[in-house]
């Protein structure tokens, strides 16, 4: 149930880790909603191993993107370059998001708490706030609408992994079916959440609970680093170490130049 | 032949941009009209209500230059290389003015833009159930639905009223003399605001002759009928980009925050970049000869396709 505490059992760089870590998780399935960084690199990452059929939509619209090279943006103009399509914001908002065709998204934010809601909108009060985000964006609209989302979070502490959210920007279909159960949503919500230092997994009751620890991480780490009482999957297991058909396409061909592999 | 709608930069912001007005000015990321966001700061606009989808560098720019008073957004930001320091000193502390903040989420304020294009009371969307937005817009509010849900129950949307921006202001690729707007690659809500808009300004690359934009109708993304004014302003929309005209300057925008952050030297930036230069001809003249050059992108022709039909 622990794992060894010996640094550096992974060969690779944090950020490598939870690339793979979040490229192994979308195994089976079809159509992603990424936002540029790790997730895309996530993306790309399980194209080149298990999932050479998934297709990644962005926010702006791009479906097919065959870029000739590494977007800085969601919107960058190689991301329009040889694509397969451009879509425009109404069909990308309410045919593809709320029409129901994206099976994963991804999503971001400063806070998430245990039954996966988002706050990318304020730290303290929002009429004062100490730190003003820059809001939902489309963010509210994929918890709503994509089948289930996937956080991935660079650093896992007690002030982000948080008891109660300063602003729910985008409420888990939990929050949202109990605030309103006339309003129809759809979506599973977060399923898992891929951190430095392991992997959350909804209980069947939409929890979040400690389901992985990456190797050198001990259950401990994780549950003191977690600002709610963090609860254990049945089995906690230990995160298999990327393997050299990983760690080589990632390197080597989706961001030789280390844009986002930071 | 239509009547010509070009004017110069400074006459159609004086012509149709009046203190107090509500602005739209889109682009998502791609085709942001920075440009004629200058020419707001350099005629000391006053009281605007600024929209748009995603505010960013120019936005910061407005609220500093104390033109904006209100903004009406769904995510605010400078991609992933930092904060918009002027907008947030604004919102944080009200320093050195308040901003008053109207927000949405994406598809929310995109409803709105239809909304009131398509002449509708309300739009509706499924998001929001749950959220802590609703609380804090009262624009956002529950509907209805007249019809029975799937499951034989009764189901809610919330919904968003139209948003009729006095003026919408848009930059393109090319149009022609009578302003039917040809843009390609990523479109944000162009169509939908300049519909929704009372009145219409296209910003673009270059005036194309008549032949070139009935060559390929499917491109005109916005309609003359729904234009009031176009100017002409290559390279209007830098520091963002114009798909095959110029990419987007990653340096200027990751240049951007540790001006923002000083209120001193963002007032001194927008001296020196704005106020004191008479026009974006001038803006050009001041970055010199060959800064775009690393910006040129590699050609990528779409083939031509055929719109023929028997006579």
């Amino acid at each position: 149930m622990t794992a060894t505490s010996e640094p550096n059992l992974t060969g690779c760089t944090p950020s490598e880790l939870l690339t793979v870590v979040s490229a192994r998780c979308l195994r089976g399935r079809r159509r992603v909603f990424a936002g540029i960084g790790l997730p895309t690199l996530a993306v790309a990452l399980a194209q080149a191993t298990t999932e050479p059929g998934i297709e990644q939509v962005y926010e702006s619209g791009v479906t097919g993107a065959h870029p000739p090279r590494l977007p800085q943006t969601i919107a960058d103009a190689p991301l329009a370059t040889g694509a397969e399509c451009i879509l425009g914001m109404h069909a990308l908002f309410g045919y593809v998001l709320q029409g129901g065709r994206i099976d994963v998204g991804f999503l971001g934010g400063a806070q998430i708490d245990r039954w996966g809601s988002l706050n990318s909108t304020v730290i303290g009060d929002y009429a004062q706030p100490t730190v003003r985000l820059p809001g939902s964006g489309g963010a509210a609209e994929v918890m709503a609408n994509a089948a289930e989302v996937f956080v991935v979070l660079r650093r896992h502490t007690p002030t982000s992994l948080v008891e109660t959210l300063d602003f729910c920007t985008s409420p888990a279909p939990l929050r949202a079916r109990r605030a309103n159960p006339n309003v129809g949503t759809t979506g599973r919500g977060v399923t898992t959440v891929v951190t430095n230092l392991g992997v959350l997994t909804a209980a069947d009751d939409g929890e979040l609970t400690l389901s992985a620890v990456h190797p050198g991480v001990e259950v401990a780490d994780v549950t003191a680093a977690t600002g709610w009482p963090l609860r254990l999957a049945p089995e906690v297991a230990v995160t298999e170490p990327p393997t050299r058909a990983e760690l080589e396409p990632l390197r080597e061909r989706i961001d030789p130049t280390r844009v986002y592999l930071r | 032949m239509a009547r010509s709608k070009l004017a110069t930069m400074r006459d159609a912001i004086a012509e149709h941009v009046n203190d107090g007005d509500t602005v739209a000015l889109e682009g998502f990321t791609h085709l942001i009209p920075v440009a004629a966001g200058h020419e707001l700061i350099r005629q000391r606009r006053q009281r605007l209500t600024i929209v748009r989808m995603t505010p960013d560098i120019v936005f910061d720019q407005l609220v500093a230059a104390g033109v904006a008073t209100k903004m009406i957004f769904s995510f605010t930001g400078n991609s992933s290389v930092g904060s918009l320091h002027a907008i947030r000193r604004a919102i944080e502390h009200g320093d050195p003015r308040p901003l008053e903040i109207e927000e949405y989420s994406h598809y929310g304020l995109l409803g709105r833009y239809i909304a009131g294009a398509s002449h509708l009371p309300f739009y509706p969307v499924r998001s929001y159930a749950g959220g802590d937005l609703p609380a804090r817009n009262p624009n956002i509010r529950t509907v209805t639905s007249p019809f029975p849900a799937a499951n034989g129950g009764t189901e809610e949307v919330y919904a968003v009223p139209p948003l009729h921006p006095d003026v919408a202001i848009v930059h393109a690729q090319r149009a022609d003399r009578a302003g039917n707007v040809q843009a390609w690659g990523i479109l944000g809500p162009q169509q939908e605001v300049a519909f929704a808009a009372r009145r219409t300004v296209a910003v673009v690359e270059e005036v194309a002759d008549d032949e070139v934009i009935r060559s390929d109708p499917n491109r005109t993304t916005i309609p003359g009928l729904a234009v009031d004014a176009v100017v002409e302003c290559p390279r209007g929309a830098h520091p963002s980009f114009v798909q095959g005209y110029y990419d987007r300057d990653n340096e200027f925008y990751r240049s951007w925050p540790d001006i923002s952050r000083d209120p001193d030297a963002l007032r001194e930036w927008l001296r020196e970049w704005v106020y004191d230069l008479p026009d974006h001809d001038a803006y050009l003249a001041k970055l010199g000869p060959g800064y775009f050059d690393r910006l040129r992108p590699v050609p990528a022709m779409s083939t031509p396709v055929d719109y023929g039909s028997a006579l």
